[in-house]
């Protein structure tokens, strides 16, 4: 049962001049800042019924394929008891404020707050239109019910519509705790409605930021320095002013910007420069990268986590193995180039971003040019997916810097090439285990070493994020030990999907498995006993071995395995079946469980298990970022193998009933799928994968 | 720079080009329908695919003077209002997720479809090989291909 109790009067205002009457809602929403009376003034007006009876939900996160447009809305609207048809959903600019924090990153637009706060927010409007309709008929409000935009007075069957009420509702006071459905009582929630922005993505409709159209705007693009860390001592632009079509070469703080009358042009002008580089003194390839996480396991690291005594547990035991995994930095590699548009001007300055930070893009945008966040607007567009890079703000500086060096609105798009070799990678990490096991085959002690390049190159001593996975599982060891070792280098490093768990959920799941084999157990079995208490994971494995139907047997030449993670309040269990054909893994088939809490629209789900399942298979089969002398070869698509149709499995989706609260969706059912490879190849050939991506 | 004449989506436009400009961005920066997505510009990933006289090309790789006197059919000229059998079959199977790939997608299926009307798994492998979807929306893009030939 859903908290209500810490709804106060301030989280909800009513807004009762709307230009045209009916009733707007503001909300305050998670992360929002609020007190001063300015704010109060102020709220999110993110849920507005006007007096014909239409309703329009703001939804201010981003969607990059996620469905948030729909599912956030359907939220509301559930509460709201609204009709859903008539239901109107527009995607919301960046506020400072108004709209709480629209960072969509960490899978965290429906869990934590978000969930409650948006049910509150229809359940509070509704309870409105309830009331003012028990009003106009003289009659107690729990003598009505609500259903499809419309008030019922059950025993005489009389009925008003919103549109009709909502005047009369934007002048009462807005209740103090309006009670939320019961998840029975659900309508939308639940059910597989059709995702509000199919069609506009199937007919070129939709607009990404690289579709962003202003009067008068030139297109760009920037070159950056190759070698990370290094920097350029001015440049020729004679030959890049030289190809038709280029007007400006200009430079801007991240490199030069080249700008055309159209983006080829500037991209033939961009490689048409002649610059000066200087280098700096990073010169790391990716053996050098290898060899500085070697180094750095040999000795101790700072202590991540602790349980018991791993280290006297450890010498105890009556068998002890060890093993060293290692997973490469990544790409976002995301199908929309980085890019974005800009019109700065000198009172105000537009922006259209594919962004998962709108906020940030917004002070980003306000540091530039010096203006106030009234007179910065920035426009959310479509993003061709996200993964986390998009919550940088590199993409966004290249554009407002170039627009107000040259006067002029300018779109600045990245060539795949460039946005390759100047992401914020994934990050490269290194692992060594060690465990003991008891004289029965169970598990003693486990200790664990990692090296790994801390996001953004953060001077931690505990790098959370390069041990999140193991530091953090779903297991229960008894005697447990991590240590952090972060290796700063000049490789920008960002969030990319799933984030830690993305290679340590590889290193843990695989050496779990080689745990097994050593102590001469079925690695589903040795699993649930390492899960403990852990009575909502164990119910996930069982309900993947159930439904792979884990110990029967297959084709000659196929072999199963398993992995599960536990990931920002959601749990996942994979099994993948696996064969080898001409000397490559061949995945056939993937059998995916999940417990995510209360499922918002199943289909996400599902389209959420398997688009990540696919991505997990890349990361595991061929997608690597190569080093070599402080730059990155890797290029273009040719250079960085992502899965295509013929490889791509089918997935099936298994997800537990609940009613607990919406966990993560996006993210979670990636760990698993690389380390169930593997530990389906280790079945077939008895040789243990340990780095990636996977070489046999 | 040359005056070319380019027949999108059964509009003529006479523009100023550079012959070798590929047709991708005389759509997409000079005519203005930015339903075709770039995504490499190497061939790679067929966000830019459209109909060169009904067949699926990549519009990255094809120059605007190769293109002239020619069908070209993008994304917004397949159907007035998302009713081909491919965007109708798409619709149902919800295989959108971002989004961005999904025009070259269409586009490469509807190209299979007109020359191949019940193809099998392995005739879509081939024919959507060079479509990249980085969401990994292909297990409902192959059952939206089956779907629209089935209900054509
Ligand atoms: S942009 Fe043409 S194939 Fe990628
Ligand atoms: S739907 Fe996002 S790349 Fe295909």
């Amino acid at each position: 049962m859903p908290s209500i109790s810490k709804l106060t009067r301030r989280d909800f205002l009513a807004l009762g001049a709307v230009a045209g009457g009916g009733l707007a809602l503001g909300a305050w929403l998670p992360g929002q800042q609020r007190g001063s009376a300015a704010d109060a003034l102020q709220p999110g007006a993110f849920v507005r019924i006007d007096p014909d009876g239409s309703i329009t939900i703001w939804m201010a996160r981003a969607d990059m394929g996620q469905g948030v447009r729909t599912s956030l809305p359907m939220i509301v609207a559930d509460e709201l008891d609204a009709d859903w048809n008539r239901v109107e959903i527009i995607q919301a600019d960046a506020h400072p404020n108004k709209y709480g924090g629209q960072m969509t990153v960490g899978s965290s637009s429906v869990r934590r707050g978000a969930w409650t706060r948006l049910r509150q927010a229809g359940a509070t409007a509704r309870e409105m239109l309830v009331t003012a309709a028990a009003t106009q008929w003289g009659v107690a409000t729990s003598s009505c019910r609500t259903e499809a935009s419309e008030v019922i007075h059950v025993s005489s069957g009389r009925r008003l519509g919103y549109g009709a009420l909502a005047d009369a509702a934007s002048k009462l006071p807005v209740p103090a705790s309006p009670r939320l459905k019961e998840p029975s009582e659900f309508r939308l929630i639940g059910t597989r409605v059709p995702l509000v922005d199919t069609l506009a993505k199937l007919t070129g409709a939709a607009g990404f930021g690289i579709d962003a159209r202003t009067p008068g705007m030139r297109f760009a693009t920037v070159l950056r320095p190759p070698v990370f860390g290094g920097t350029f001592d001015g440049c020729d632009p004679a030959p890049a002013l030289a190809i038709p079509g280029v007007s400006d070469v200009v430079e801007i703080s991240s490199g030069i910007a080249v700008v055309a009358d159209n983006t080829w042009a500037a991209f033939e002008g961009m490689r048409a420069l002649e610059v000066n580089w200087h280098h700096g003194d990073f010169t790391m390839s990716s053996a050098d990268l290898s060899a500085a996480f070697a180094k750095a396991l040999e000795s101790p690291g700072a202590e991540a986590r602790k349980n018991g005594d791993a280290v006297a547990a450890l010498s105890g035991s009556a068998k002890r193995i060890e093993a060293i995994y290692e997973a490469p930095l990544l790409s976002h590699a995301t199908m929309e180039p980085m890019n974005c548009t800009a019109d700065v001007r000198a009172d105000r300055c537009e922006i259209w971003a594919p962004t998962q930070n709108p906020q940030g893009t917004q002070s980003i945008a306000m540091k530039i040019t010096g203006l106030p966040a009234e007179r910065v607007q920035v426009h959310i567009t479509y993003l061709g997916c996200g993964w986390g890079r998009r919550s940088a703000m590199d993409f966004v500086e290249d554009a407002v810097e170039t627009s107000k060096k040259i006067g002029n609105p300018v779109q600045v798009v990245r060539t795949r090439e460039e946005d390759m070799r100047h992401d914020y990678y994934r990050q490269a990490g290194m692992c060594r285990f060690e465990a003991g096991l008891d004289a029965g085959g169970r598990v003693a002690a486990l200790t664990c070493r990692v090296a790994s390049t801390p996001i953004y190159g953060r001077a931690l001593a505990v790098d959370g994020n390069g041990v999140d996975g193991i530091a953090r599982s779903p297991y229960r060891f008894a005697n447990f030990r991590v240590e952090s070792h972060p290796v700063v280098t000049e490789i920008p490093i960002g969030y990319w999907r799933s984030v830690g768990p993305s290679q340590n959920t590889f290193f843990l799941e695989c050496f779990v498995d080689e745990i097994a084999h050593a102590a001469g157990r079925d690695p589903v079995d040795l699993r649930r006993e390492l899960l403990g208490d852990n009575t909502r994971a164990r119910g996930v494995l069982d309900l993947a071995a159930e439904k792979v139907g884990w110990g029967t047997s297959l084709p000659a030449g196929r072999a199963r395995g398993i992995a599960i993670v536990e990931d920002k309040d959601s749990i996942v269990a994979q099994v993948a079946e696996v064969s080898i054909e001409n000397g490559e893994p061949k995945v056939h088939r993937v059998v995916a469980a999940g417990d995510f809490g209360q499922v918002i629209h199943p289909g996400i789900v599902e389209a959420q298990v398997s688009g990540s399942v696919i991505a997990g298979l890349g990361a595991a089969l061929g997608e690597e970022i190569v080093l070599e002398r402080g730059r990155v070869v890797s290029g273009n698509f040719r250079d960085y193998q992502m899965i295509r149709m013929a490889q791509a499995p089918v997935v099936e989706v298994h997800i537990v009933p609940s009613t607990g609260d919406p966990g993560s969706v996006g993210e979670p059912a990636l760990p698993p799928i690389a380390p169930a490879v593997a530990n389906a190849l280790f079945t077939l050939t008895g040789t243990r994968i340990r780095k990636l991506p996977i070489r046999l | 720079m040359a005056s070319i004449t380019l027949t999108v989506n059964g509009h003529a436009h006479t523009v100023d080009l550079q012959p070798e400009m590929p047709l991708l961005w005389a759509i997409r920066d000079v005519i203005g329908l930015t339903g075709t997505k770039f995504g490499c510009g190497i061939s790679q990933c067929g966000a830019c695919t459209v109909h060169l006289d009904g067949q699926a090309v990549r519009s990255c790789r094809v120059q605007v003077a190769d293109a002239e006197g020619r069908a070209i059919t993008t994304i917004e000229g397949l159907s007035p209002d998302g009713s081909h059998p491919v965007q109708r079959a798409f619709a149902a199977e919800e295989v959108p997720q971002c989004g961005y790939c999904q025009s070259g997608q269409v586009m490469a299926a509807a190209a299979l479809l007109a020359s191949n009307g019940a193809p099998t798994d392995e005739d879509i492998d081939r024919a959507m090989e060079r479509n990249l979807c980085r969401c990994g929306t292909y297990d409902r893009i192959r059952r939206a291909i089956h779907r629209a030939a089935k209900e054509g």
